[in-house]
């Protein structure tokens, strides 16, 4: 009798759980806008600032609700590609085959940029040097230059820190720095770059990492704790560090857009949404959280 | 050295390496619960995490994983103990049953991100079940199988045979005698298997990486069709992704996490050693 | 195995012919039917695995796949780094673990008093229990800045990853180590008593040596559980697709191990693009390796653990 006891609590237990969670059968691929949260998916460069974005709409509209999750760019792209996600967020460009992916499956991605980002390098704040050429940072990132001594600093290996492969930041540094821009250059990352999960990862180990080299967005930057250094376009060109000032005016050698894709154009909640994030109200969270604000216009 | 001082150095050695290794898991509990317990306290626990998870509770992390662990439990709890029940009971000693020892054995050793993408590939993307608690509750389900079975059927084979062929002589059919007399006798074991199989569910990062684990979400899961935050998932993206996170708030969740699965540890401990204090037999 | 005596055989109770209830008859037949899904789980995870990787090993070039730089946004997919990152750490923690593993469970078996086998036998199944996030955090927080203040370039290499990863095969070496030295007769400790020798010497050369095979299988069961972790290297071990050289201390380099660069990668990837493909052959290859060993020491740890199973009279 007490085994019988026991069988019909846990059926029972089980029935209540899988009924009372919901009446709503298979909805897996419901479409996006309706009473769902808009999933809003990809750049850990962005993702504490689409957080921010969203619990500050929470205030402007609780009745839209906005899932956050990082991964990468190239997860929130994939994730507009497969038709997982309704925002797509992005710290670089679409490429040419990732369009083609989305309209072989019936998606036309629509791009939008949502703030500026100047990308830091940083260091460990006892490390003595404080300027770097792109060329010299080409050349520490793909390991030809292993020792500080080689650029005017201590007698210490280099430590290389870079974010994972499917982060924008990862492809946009690859292009702008490693490559200096060259389409035809095929350097890549040294092998022993430690790719780190996350901007926070790059800081953190920064910190405690006298050898340590690494390259973040601005608004993971906290000058309290990390050094950033002074960065020149070539030998000849002045060395401008990473400010918002700098971004906004272009000053400073590597800024980027930010983005922000939808499949197809956007309607209705996604809609609103992305217009307050590109009014006053979101733009004012960029600000807060370091990164540059769209020039008005 | 003679052998009387060889013997006592060795037994020496073998007792400060065995206090070596046994020290650092009592000092990595006491530590995590020092850091962590600071910010232990109701509001932690019940409520959820604000200005970009650097402050608030953990609760929707918490209440993901006591769901996945509901849901493993459905999962894994009839498979298992089916499987327990037909190894020592009905399986004769053929290839098949070699065969089925094989694949428990196996699903044991398999690694638990191999389970993640399995998990990806057949629920989530194959049945279109999407990222949900659906799929990761099945992939967990499936992980902790192998736990669950090897515990059950130990308890339910030391049920001495007497029992069975006492109540078959009886006029008892085969599953009769199974439900009413072997079954009872073997269910603190069982409940051990159990719950040693939902401690290790409730800690596991790599299977619901990319079945069911969400960074943020703003509402509770209403269905099991939908994601969830999840208590490890949780620990690893507030070390390692949010700026600024307050170093006693990352203790304070592995604190919990370390809680919860130490005392399905415990319990199922507990439960086996005062069933097998109680037996009759 | 011999036969197992509590499979009640139809005959006993019930005459030939005899019809059983068709509720009797549904609930033995899904009895069967959970215990043959064990086989078509492993089979079907095998399957997907094959599925969605067969890709991988058919489209890249086999010397391009065992090149040593692993690339994926480029198109580069060596999996020489990963699977030497999986290889360093994993010897690197099973020599730890090991020794200490092996050593532990002889003071456990041989040398401990019963209150302290009480005391400590829940202890290290604590450890067993502890999740590998835990312990990666950890890692990350405390031991990596130990490691690079001790010297090190970065405090984030494949030694860091060793140390968690010997500590979480602990509980496995010694537990089977154990199993292996108590079912050394106790016939054998007692001759050699008998004929005047010291524990030590008892232990080393009659109880060690006859508890060979289960020690054996006791190594290749820690070999399967640290190559298989996953979220503890990926905190800790720097993830760099690098091939350390002896020059530069080989165990004091960041790696990567194979684990790892699933679940940091897979997140991303389009699906059915070849860098999809390629993270699932990763897979099939852990799935062949831990198999592998699995089979191997399971066909041993079966025999053994039928004679486990008392409690039968």
């Amino acid at each position: 009798m007490k085994t019988d006891l026991w069988l019909w609590t846990l059926v029972t237990v089980a029935l209540l759980l899988l009924s009372g969670c919901g009446g709503s059968t298979a909805q897996a691929e419901s479409t996006p806008g309706d009473q769902r949260a808009i999933q809003n998916k990809g750049s850990d460069t962005l993702v504490n600032l689409a957080l921010a974005w969203a619990e500050a709409y929470r205030e402007v509209d609780p009745s839209v609700s906005i899932a956050v999750t990082g991964g990468g760019s190239g997860t929130g792209i994939a994730a507009l590609i497969n038709g997982t996600v309704d925002i797509a967020n992005a710290s670089r460009q679409m490429k040419e085959n990732e369009y083609e992916a989305a309209s072989a499956n019936g998606i036309e991605a629509v791009e939008f940029t949502v703030a500026i980002d100047a990308l830091a390098i940083v260091v460990n704040l006892e490390n003595p040097v404080s300027e770097l050429t792109i060329d010299q940072l080409a050349d520490i990132y793909t390991g030809r230059i292993t020792n500080w001594k080689e650029v005017g600093g201590n007698d210490a290996p280099i430590v290389l820190l870079s974010r994972e492969t499917n982060s924008g930041t990862h492809v946009y540094f690859l292009e702008e720095v490693v490559r200096k821009r060259d389409s035809d250059n095929k350097d890549i990352f040294a092998p022993q770059t430690l790719l780190m999960p996350s901007s926070v990862g790059i800081t953190s180990e920064v910190r405690r990492n006298p050898n340590a080299i690494g390259y973040d967005g601005l608004g993971y930057v906290d000058t309290s704790h990390e050094k950033t250094i002074a960065v020149a376009i070539d030998a000849d060109a002045p060395f401008v560090l990473p400010t918002v000032a700098n971004g906004a005016d272009g000053s400073y050698p590597i800024s980027r857009d930010l983005y922000m894709y939808t499949a197809g154009q956007p309607t209705d909640a996604i809609a609103t949404y992305l217009a307050w994030i590109l009014g006053p109200g979101g733009q004012r969270i960029v600000a807060e959280l370091g990164f540059v604000p769209l020039p008005e216009n | 050295m003679n052998r009387q001082q060889t013997n006592r150095f060795a037994v020496a050695v073998i007792t400060s390496v065995a206090i070596l290794v046994v020290v650092p898991i009592v000092l990595v509990i006491l530590f995590v619960l020092y850091n962590g317990i600071g910010v232990i306290n109701w509001e932690f626990i019940s409520t959820a995490p604000r200005n970009g998870m650097r402050e608030g509770g953990i609760w929707p992390a918490l209440l993901g994983t006591i769901f996945l662990t509901f849901g493993t439990a459905i999962i894994s709890f009839p498979l298992a103990i089916g499987a327990a029940i037909y190894l020592s009971e009905y399986a004769a000693d053929n290839r098949m049953t070699r065969m089925v020892r094989l694949a428990i054995v196996n699903l044991a050793g398999i690694p638990s991100i191999v389970y993640g993408l399995f998990g990806l590939g057949a629920f989530v993307l194959f049945m279109q079940f999407g990222t949900s608690i659906l799929a990761g509750s099945l992939t967990l389900g499936i992980l902790t199988l192998p736990v669950v079975i090897s515990t059950a059927e130990e308890a339910i084979s030391s049920v001495p045979q007497q029992f069975r062929t006492v109540s078959l002589s009886l006029g008892a059919t085969r599953w009769q005698t199974i439900r009413h007399q072997v079954l009872p006798h073997a269910l603190p074991g069982i409940l051990t298997g159990v719950i040693l199989g939902l401690g290790r569910a409730a800690g596991e990062t790599a299977p619901i990486l990319f079945t069911v684990a969400a960074f943020y979400l703003p509402d509770l899961p209403q269905s099991i069709f939908d994601q969830t935050m999840a208590l490890p998932y949780h620990l690893y993206v507030i070390s390692t992704q949010v700026p600024g996170m307050p170093l006693d708030i990352q203790y304070g969740t592995a604190l919990v996490l370390l809680l919860i699965v130490l005392s399905l540890t415990l319990v199922a401990t507990f439960v086996r050693t005062s069933m097998r204090r109680r037996r009759e037999w | 195995m011999t036969t197992n005596p509590s499979v009640i055989t139809p005959a006993v109770g019930q005459k030939e012919g005899q019809r059983i209830p068709i509720g009797e008859w549904l609930i033995e037949n899904l009895i069967r039917l959970a215990g043959l899904s064990t086989i078509v789980i492993v089979v079907l995870i095998f399957l997907f695995l094959v599925r969605e990787g067969g890709p991988a090993f058919l489209d890249i070039p086999l010397r391009q796949l065992f090149g040593s730089r692993w690339y994926p946004i480029e198109g580069i997919f060596g999996l020489l780094p990963l699977l030497v990152g999986s290889l360093i750490v994993t010897v690197g923690a099973v020599t730890i673990a090991v020794p200490l593993g092996l050593i532990c469970a002889i003071y456990l078996g041989e040398i401990a008093p019963t209150w302290q086998r009480e005391i400590l036998k829940p202890l290290i199944e604590m450890l067993a229990g502890i999740p590998s996030i835990v312990l990666g955090f950890l890692g990350w927080v405390v031991l990596a800045p130990l490691i690079q203040n001790a010297g090190a370039a970065t405090g984030l290499t494949a030694f860091t990853g060793a140390i968690i990863l010997a500590y979480m095969s602990l509980p496995t070496i010694i537990s089977i180590s154990e199993d292996a030295l108590y079912a050394v007769p106790k016939e054998y400790r007692d001759g050699a008593l008998a004929i005047g020798a010291t524990q030590w010497q008892t232990i080393w050369r009659v109880v060690l040596p006859a508890a060979r095979s289960g020690i054996v299988i006791a190594v290749m069961l820690g070999i399967g559980r640290a190559i298989g972790e996953t979220m503890a290297v990926m905190m800790v071990t720097g993830n760099a697709a690098n091939i350390p050289t002896l020059s530069s201390g080989l165990i004091f380099e960041p790696v990567r191990t194979m684990t790892a660069t699933i679940a940091a990668e897979m997140g991303e990837v389009a699906q059915g693009s070849l860098h999809y493909n390629t993270l699932f052959g990763i897979g099939i290859v852990l799935f062949v390796i831990t198999f592998a060993i699995n089979s191997l020491a399971g066909r041993i740890v079966g025999t053994r653990g039928a004679r486990r199973t008392g409690g039968k009279l």
